[in-house]
């Protein structure tokens, strides 16, 4: 099987003179590096598996799946935008038990780590699809997706109300077997992630994903109307990087102690690592796949040289590094010793 | 199974008014079948056009002093068009292909109706070589809006028994539609299948004569695409199943060809109602 041959050419970590230790925590499960997929930008695995062995990332992360098959939306479904893209898919899948009969049987089978993310349309589907996956083996975690903007709903009711975002975690955690970590899904549209955020966790979370994407139009100027057949779709790629590296800025600051999830236009491994700094333990690269289908690949090697170049010898020591305030980071005259290595934040 | 190789422009010539842009991108041409399609990121390795752009392979060259090359042609739509059209030699292009299920080819030596709308055409060269290694009757219809919109004529009369030009504005050919020849020709070559690519009206047109004259039909479609390798779901269209029910599906990788019989060209961009997990089905 012929991979990707793009040569974007760091120097081996190698080179070097050390390498480095990418395991990483996600919610007490650990994982031997942090790069992930994105939901709803991998399928199940299979294809991009042609394009690098996705055995060797820290874990697939499925498209959302709903408990009834569902044909998704009309097309139009996408709209190119700068630096990004709109998409109205509205969570096209073959609903879980199709999901767990065919998708994870095969994912399981060519022994790859996998989050199942999963979307409801109210809060008696997610338990119910939480109950459905109870007996299903060897899930790394569950991503409880409760910000999809492409449902009926707009995922506005779950993912703008702490109150209702807690109640569907809290049912998912009290299905799911304790060993399996419950990740939320957070929407950036929100007044205040941080109250979200601070809800999810209260409520049982192990761990939050930051962020899903966020609501945007585009007009068509040749038929003056909304592109895409759902009028709305959700905003992904490189042109929200920095509204999703406020948000895991502002979830780490007020609650450092939760992991967090990172993702929203990483495209590489630099990008990657200013999610890490900001607090991210691990990382999911979404919409580049699109443009390159053995992205993750790519990251995952671009951040442990881009770790190792900034003196890292663990991945662990860098998340929520940017954090560091004055009083960690001494001033010039005040014992070089300090500077010898990076302030270790996590755990 | 589809490769991502960082390919290299060979060299762009003009045909009518499209750029026939010839690409090193080894491990695509051994693979590639008529009716694949190649996937081409556009604007660099920073660039702000993020999804790839769909192209069907025109040709394909196994080796040669620079190994395989594959030959598109690129008709300038947009900006991302535009950014191929103007490469330079030896300007670097990452290739994922070959892409999509192709033709299916017949096992009997049957006679065939090749239509191409526009570059529609591209695919139908390797289509009507394949087709005539296997003794059967080749036809070509090509017909575009106007003359420079047509692709590739010369080639096209030299592989084909008869070859019949349409445009819309009868800057040469016969002025009007592929439609308005299709009945004459099935019937004067007892076309057994049709073989179509172009617009999706047209595909629509083409299949329902091709029915109504009893012969099978092939059809390339062209959905707007994001991935085109099956992972994001954009490119969907309804099509019945050998099971009777109507699925939305990928055309990437269940496509870009299908059975025109089976497209409900009606219903594009709709979720028929009774469509498997529409919404309120029972499915
Ligand atoms: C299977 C297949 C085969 C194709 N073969 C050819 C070919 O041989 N020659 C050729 O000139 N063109 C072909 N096209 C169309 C070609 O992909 C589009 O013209 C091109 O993507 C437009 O890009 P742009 O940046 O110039 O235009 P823009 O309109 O700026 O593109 C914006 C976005 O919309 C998508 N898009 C726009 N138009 C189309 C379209 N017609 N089909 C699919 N996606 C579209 C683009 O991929 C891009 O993501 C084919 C399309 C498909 C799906
Ligand atoms: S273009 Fe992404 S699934 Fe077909």
């Amino acid at each position: 099987m012929t991979r990707a041959v793009i040569s974007y050419g760091p120097i081996p970590v190698e080179q070097l003179g050390h390498d480095v230790d990418m395991t990483a925590e996600l919610g007490g499960t650990w994982l031997p590096n942090p790069v992930l997929t994105a939901s709803g930008c991998a399928a199940s695995g299979r294809e991009l598996d042609t394009f690098f062995d996705i055995t060797k990332i820290g874990a697939l992360v499925t498209k959302s799946i709903m408990l009834a098959p569902r044909s998704g939306r009309p097309t139009p479904r996408m709209a190119e935008t700068p630096s990004g893209m709109l998409n109205s898919i509205g969570l096209q899948g073959p609903g879980i038990d199709g999901f767990i009969e065919h998708d994870l049987a095969w994912l399981r089978e060519r022994g790859v780590r996998t989050v199942v993310s999963i979307a409801g349309s109210n809060a008696d589907e997610y338990t119910k699809l939480a109950q459905k996956l109870r007996n299903v083996p060897e899930i790394v975690a569950i991503e409880v997706n409760i910000s999809c903007p492409n449902v009926e709903n707009k995922g506005l009711i779950f993912a703008r109300d702490p109150a209702s975002a807690a109640a569907v975690i809290t049912n998912v955690r009290r299905n799911t077997p304790s060993d399996i970590p419950v990740i939320a899904k957070l929407s950036p549209d929100v007044t205040d992630i941080v109250e979200i955020a601070r809800a999810c966790v209260r409520a049982g979370a192990d761990g939050l994903a930051l962020i899903n994407t966020l609501l945007g139009l585009v007009i068509d100027t040749t038929t003056m109307r909304p592109q895409l057949a759902g009028i709305t779709g959700g905003l992904s790629g490189p042109a929200i990087r920095p509204v999703a590296v406020r948000c895991v800025w502002e979830v780490h600051q007020a609650l450092p102690e939760v992991p967090i999830l990172g993702m929203g236009g990483i495209r590489n491994g630099v990008d990657a690592l200013q999610f890490i700094l900001a607090g991210a333990s691990a990382v999911s690269v979404g919409t580049a796949t699109f443009n390159d289908p053995a992205a993750p690949a790519r990251v995952l090697s671009e951040l442990r040289h881009e770790l190792a170049l900034r003196g890292f010898e663990r991945l662990t020591d860098a998340v929520g590094h940017a954090h560091r305030g004055a009083d960690v980071e001494p001033e010039p005259e005040l014992g070089a010793e300090h500077h010898s290595g990076p302030v270790p934040r996590w755990p | 199974m589809p490769v991502q190789v960082r390919g290299e422009l060979l060299g762009t010539r003009r045909v009518g008014s499209y750029h026939v842009l010839t690409i090193t991108a080894p491990g695509v041409p051994e693979a590639a079948r008529p009716g694949h399609f190649v996937a081409l990121a556009v604007g660099g390795d920073n660039s702000a056009m993020l999804l790839r752009r769909a192209f069907s392979i025109h040709g394909v060259t196994l080796r040669g002093v620079y190994g395989g090359t594959v030959d598109i042609a690129v008709g300038v739509a947009g900006p991302g068009t535009q950014w191929l059209a103007n490469l330079h030699r030896h300007d670097p292009i990452d290739v994922v292909g070959p892409l999509g299920r192709p033709f299916a080819l017949p096992k009997q030596p049957v006679s065939a109706l090749l239509v191409g709308g526009g570059y529609g055409a591209a695919p139908l060269f390797m289509l009507a070589e394949e087709l005539r290694t296997r003794g059967c009757r080749v036809d070509v219809v090509l017909g575009a809006a106007t003359e420079d919109r047509l692709f590739n004529v010369l080639d096209a009369k030299r592989m084909a028994s008869t070859l019949t030009i349409t445009t819309d504005d009868g800057s040469t050919g016969t002025r009007g539609r592929v439609t308005d020849v299709l009945p004459e020709i099935m019937s004067r070559t007892n076309t057994d299948v049709v073989y179509a690519c172009g617009p999706m009206p047209m595909l629509a047109a083409v299949t329902e004569l091709a029915r109504s004259h009893g012969a099978h039909v092939q059809t390339a479609v062209e959905e707007s695409m994001a991935c085109g390798i099956g992972v994001c779901m954009t490119c969907v269209l309804p099509v019945i199943g050998d099971d009777g029910v109507t699925r939305m599906l990928r055309s990437c990788v269940d496509g870009p060809v299908f059975r025109g019989d089976r497209i409900r060209w009606d219903d594009l961009d709709t979720i028929p109602a009774d469509c498997y997990g529409a919404p309120g089905s029972k499915a």
